[in-house]
């Protein structure tokens, strides 16, 4: 679905060890919330409210409020406006709302 | 964060970067709040930090970005990055309260921030594109596919294809190229008649900086991806997630398989904090949506309250540079920093500026403006993503008796989920307007309120009862 490209020469950017669902997930420093799902795989990561359909990360710009997650325990963060942190708790699938 | 700032800039694209830093050249106390990571906006995201891989990828017009960003940082401007501006509040003594919200995911600290002057720089939003299945995982707006490659070098997989109508589809397909990832197709849902109607404005079209850019863009992409023109009836199935992609082509139907599917048509003021405001409005009909009114320097319908860049009507980064710019000498002669004189000849490099960005705008309106079908769908097709209301349900509202977008809110919710009608507000309005048949500008659009993002009820309480606070979040009827 979504892979990251190869930049030679480029410095090495430090991985960042978080979880997603409780397994364990290294992203890389400047990744938001939603780049790590995407990255695994993860393109559902809610049920829409009303009728229970899969949704997933959608604008990527703060706008659609599709990939809302829980984030270290705070429920409906918008994905793409968080940075990842080390240890950080990202949680799926909990609604909408 | 001191207690009262000169002069507010929210948003950190081009337009808020050039008003933060000339505000802060004249020595106005200026902070910038932004909801990004970093300040650069959605067209230079993450530009300071990228690699020279990935600038080639990009492009030179991403790529300047970073000179901006250095001017900025230098200016002495405060940046707030990571925060989200909920309200702004005008007290009795003239000075806007701005409520804040700041701080990781589950400790967000909630504050207002007071300044004199308020430039608003929000930026655009993509047009809603609401065709059948674009809720479907998988599917996704062709920004979101520039946001991962600028701020993460993330790229799509498998079978990829564009879809839509404007110069950010074109442009992405070229960087996907660049990056040497396969573009299945490109669906290209211009109207032909539209050519025609365009072409009154081709000559300045040829006479501006996209003209030469746009062609070799298109002739590149043309080159090696399969684009198909004159698409209709674009829909994507699943189950679960995007699996087929079916349009009309030249007589036929046809269906490709798709891994992923993104979409573009074109992109639209981000009003919600202005209109909360209650700066006034009106409906552009060349570009199909509404924008603020404002002056020559971008001063709106409130005092002390300017907005640039392309949340005051879309003309590209060039043009929010220039409008930032203007909009500070505005404040800064406001704010007794300048007289109206050294205002003026201070305005004539970015009126220049201005003017040759505009140039061609004409064309490329009327060109990618797109199909009604494409605007006002039909049937079951969702428009309000948050709460799923369809395109006849809407309707049936309207011929039930709701004679406007708040009316229909009322009636199904649409609009009054967390995205607060950012990605159906459009859509609603010309679905009134058609189906009562009067102009989008009768229909008017929705009511919009704090917070202008949603804020939790922890965030709430720890607001604070000061009167200030509590004025912060009554909100004024502007009309």
């Amino acid at each position: 679905m979504f892979r990251r490209l190869p930049e030679p020469g480029a410095l090495p950017v430090p991985g960042v060890p978080v979880t997603l669902d409780g397994n364990p997930v290294m992203a890389r420093a400047g990744d938001s919330v939603a780049a790590v799902l995407l990255m695994a795989g993860r393109i559902a990561c809610r049920k829409a409210p009303v009728s229970g359909e899969p949704r997933g990360p959608f604008c990527l710009m703060g706008a659609c409020f599709d990939c809302v997650v829980t984030i270290d325990g705070a429920p409906n963060r918008q994905g793409c406006l968080v940075t990842v942190a080390p240890g950080m708790r990202i949680e799926t699938g909990h609604g909408a709302r | 964060m001191t207690a009262v700032y000169d002069v507010a800039v929210i948003g950190a694209g081009p337009a808020g970067l050039a008003a933060a830093t000339v505000a802060a050249q004249h020595a106005l106390s200026t902070v910038l709040f932004d909801e990004q990571a970093a300040p650069g906006g959605q067209i230079y995201r993450a530009v300071a930090t990228s690699s020279a891989a990935r600038l080639a990828i990009i492009g030179d017009d991403y790529a300047r970005g970073a000179a901006m960003i250095e001017a900025f940082r230098q200016s002495g401007a405060t940046c707030v990055s990571g925060a989200t501006v909920w309200a702004a509040h005008r007290r009795d003594d003239g000075r806007w309260e701005i409520g804040v919200s700041h701080g990781p995911p589950a400790a967000r600290d909630v504050r207002f921030v007071a300044a004199r002057a308020v430039i608003l720089a929000t930026g655009a939003l993509e047009r809603p594109f609401p065709i059948p299945g674009w809720t479907l995982p998988g599917v996704m707006a062709a920004g979101a596919a520039q946001v991962l490659l600028k701020s993460s070098g993330i790229v799509g997989e498998g079978r990829i294809v564009l879809a839509g109508t404007g110069p950010l589809l074109w442009l992405l397909a070229s960087q996907y190229l660049n990056a040497g990832v396969d573009v299945a197709a490109l669906l290209d849902t211009t109207p032909r008649s539209r050519r025609w109607r365009a072409l009154p404005g081709a000559w300045d079209f040829v006479r501006s900086p996209y003209f030469a850019r746009g062609v070799a863009l298109v002739r590149s992409v043309r080159r090696r991806v399969r684009v198909i023109t004159g698409v209709r009836a674009l829909a994507a199935s699943g189950p679960g997630r995007v699996e087929t992609v079916q349009f009309d082509a030249a007589g036929d139907t046809h269906a490709l398989r798709a891994d992923l599917l993104l979409l573009h048509q074109g992109v639209v003021p981000d009003l919600n904090l202005g209109i909360a405001m209650g700066c006034a409005y009106r409906w552009n009909e060349a570009q199909a949506c509404f924008e603020p009114v404002v002056d020559a320097w971008g001063g709106t319908t409130l005092p002390g309250v300017f907005i640039a860049g392309d949340g005051a009507g879309i003309a590209g980064a060039d043009a929010a540079q220039a409008r930032g710019h203007l909009a500070a000498l505005a404040v800064a002669n406001a704010l007794g920093r300048i007289d109206a004189k050294a205002r003026d000849d201070a305005a004539s490099m970015p009126r220049a500026l201005l003017r040759r960005a505009l140039r061609g705008r004409a064309f490329l309106d009327t060109l990618h403006r797109p199909a009604d079908a494409y605007r006002m769908p039909r049937g079951d097709t969702v428009v309000c993503r948050c709460e799923e209301v369809t395109a006849q349900q809407v309707i049936d509202a309207v011929r039930a008796g709701a004679p406007g977008p708040n009316q229909v809110k009322a009636f199904l919710r649409c609009g009054m989920g967390p995205c607060q009608g950012r990605c159906c507000g459009l859509t609603v309005t010309e679905l009134v307007a058609r189906e009562r048949d009067v102009s989008p500008a009768d229909a008017g659009y929705f009511r919009l309120r704090w917070p202008v993002k949603p804020i939790t009820l922890g965030e709430a309480a720890a607001i604070g009862t000061s009167p200030e606070a509590i004025d912060a979040v009554v909100r004024e009827s502007p009309h």
